[in-house]
């Protein structure tokens, strides 16, 4: 479990003090998949290495399983980062050295585990990360793709119990993204690991997190399970990444031409494979127009957000049938 | 008569045998020194500089200073400075022994500051994902910018070598023997222009040969 008490950060320029991260208070479970979204500038990286002290709160506390951590020193820091993995955007790999020494760096820094134990890990690694077959290359002879999971099978070495990712996937194309982020969320099954990742991509979040934090200019604005923020976004930030996670510009609720109040349908889980619309076009005689919609998964949870122009004598009773289904209902215009 | 009698007329072999041996001595001497000095300081220069792992910019600029007055000096003026230092340390002032302590001190700073360029070559991301996997600053160093930067190390070893060689044949018009001693003392006071042409021959082979050794390990070491 990883706590942020009031956790803030403020970098020292040109003699004035200015704030990266406002005091934050958020709490991650151990064994989620926790997002952390923003721009660029917004304070996301800074927030992540909070976690492992690369960067050091200027105020507040930071928790990990209840020891406060904040100003841990030498052996313990130490002691600290080895319990906690992390891969970046640019893989950050040690180029003088192959593929399997570079994942057996990390055992090799801590020292204590002997040649062949850590040969056999760096095995059980690479064969985790499906990179048996290029143990012996150096990483310049290695797609993005593979470097990442170079990079992963690397902060896995040490049996950490947290994972971080910085953009993880910002360097790599659409296709290595999705395998990349499949293997993320197969490691954090199978291995039970914490992963916190920040990204700029709402469509990373919605793939594998469970929860996710808003962050703006340097405040979370917004944080909540990745349905909730996704579904119903409050910040206009969160409205913007939503929006672009969903190719829509601007309010999504403009269509010319069209008359009659509209409204913007959220369901999930099993409301969203059933024929509801049918059901209540058939019992109260409603008339209605799709005007846009999307249905996708949440990590593994069936979504659905539909806007649709809707008008009949029985719209009222149409609403009232459509929301005892469970399904959320917004009107955005009229 | 053989040939090389005929053309180089002046020229006394075994004492051309000797002058090589002789360079390649003091060389091999000072370059060794060289490294041994140079790079705890070009790393100890890195470390210190603003924004890095250990900066101290107060210290970092008085090491730069002492660098920077060190390489500002002239050689030939540099080696007529330390006499007194080179026979504390030696206990000669000439010979190639002697010649190893200028050598080295005004070579070391040179290589230092080489190194340093070559250590801020390493992507600062590395850096850091070191220190997030737990290494300290001393694993850093010999496990991360040492091995990274190698081949930029091996450039700059190669580009050290060769000033160290025209550094030697500067040291033979105080004394210190060699190729340039030769050239000077036959080549250009005794005016024996057979003698010039050879010694500056050799020298250029030895450039040459340090040149192609060097760029020759750059090639190999070079993973990017």
């Amino acid at each position: 479990m990883i706590r942020f008490a009031a956790a803030s950060k403020s970098y020292a320029v040109d003699g004035a003090l200015v704030p990266a991260l406002h005091p934050v208070d958020l709490t991650i479970a151990a064994g989620e998949v926790f997002g952390i979204i923003g721009h660029s500038g917004a304070g996301k990286s800074t927030m992540l290495r909070l976690i492992n002290l690369l960067e050091r709160p200027t105020g507040g506390k930071v928790f990990i399983d209840g020891e406060d951590v904040t100003d841990a020193q030498g052996a313990d820091l130490r002691r600290l980062r080895s319990g906690i993995g992390m891969i970046f955007q640019h893989f950050n790999l040690l180029s003088s050295r192959t593929v399997a020494d570079n994942v057996a760096f990390p055992l090799r820094l801590q020292g204590g585990t002997d040649d062949a134990a850590i040969a056999a890990r760096v095995d059980e690694l690479l064969d985790l990360v499906g990179l048996a077959a290029h143990a012996r290359k150096y990483p310049a002879q290695l797609s993005g793709g593979q470097k990442q999971r170079v990079g992963i099978a690397r902060a896995l070495a040490s049996r950490p119990s947290i994972l971080l990712c910085d953009e993880a996937t910002s360097a790599l194309d659409p296709q290595t993204t999705a395998s990349v982020l499949e293997l993320l969320a197969d490691i954090n099954r199978r291995l039970g690991l914490t992963i916190v990742l920040i990204t700029h991509e709402m469509d990373v979040v919605r793939r594998v997190c469970d929860r996710v934090a808003v962050l703006d200019a340097g405040h979370v604005v917004e944080q909540g399970t990745v349905a909730d923020v996704f579904l119903h976004p409050r910040h206009a930030t969160t409205r913007r990444f939503v929006a672009e996670a969903d190719h829509r510009e601007g309010r999504g609720a403009e269509f010319p031409g069209v008359s009659g109040p509209l409204f913007r349908l959220s369901f999930r889980g099993d409301a969203t494979y059933s024929p509801l619309l049918s059901s209540v076009v058939r019992d109260t005689g409603v008339e209605y127009n799709l005007l846009s919609g999307r249905v996708d998964r949440i990590k593994d949870v069936p979504y659905g957000q539909l806007t649709l122009a809707m008008h009949g004598e029985r719209l009222d009773d149409a609403l009232a049938q459509i929301r005892a289904a469970g399904v959320d209902i917004e009107e955005v215009a009229r | 008569m053989s040939p090389l009698r005929t053309l180089f007329p002046n020229i006394d072999w075994p004492e051309i045998a000797q002058a090589c041996v002789d360079t390649l001595l003091m060389l091999g001497g000072s370059l060794l020194f060289t490294i041994v000095l140079g790079l705890p300081l070009g790393v100890w220069l890195f470390l210190t500089a603003r924004g890095q792992l250990h900066a101290k910019p107060k210290l970092y600029g008085v090491l730069s200073l002492v660098v920077n007055v060190l390489r500002s000096v002239p050689f030939i003026i540099l080696m007529i400075l330390l006499i007194p230092v080179t026979q504390a340390i030696t206990g000669v002032s000439i010979g190639i022994r002697g010649a190893i302590v200028p050598l080295v001190i005004g070579a070391a700073p040179f290589f230092a500051r080489l190194v340093e360029t070559a250590l801020r070559e390493v992507d600062r991301g590395v850096i850091e994902a070191s220190q997030a996997m737990g290494a300290t600053t001393g694993q850093i160093v010999t496990r991360v910018l040492l091995p990274e930067s190698r081949p930029g190390l091996i450039a700059a070893t190669t580009v050290t070598a060769v000033a160290l060689v025209g550094y030697t044949a500067m040291g033979g018009i105080v004394g210190a023997g060699g190729l340039g001693a030769l050239a000077y003392q036959y080549g250009y006071n005794g005016y024996k222009p057979d003698y010039m042409l050879v010694t500056v021959a050799l020298l250029v082979v030895l450039v040459q040969i340090l040149q192609s050794i060097g760029d020759r390990l750059v090639g190999r070491y070079s993973r990017r």
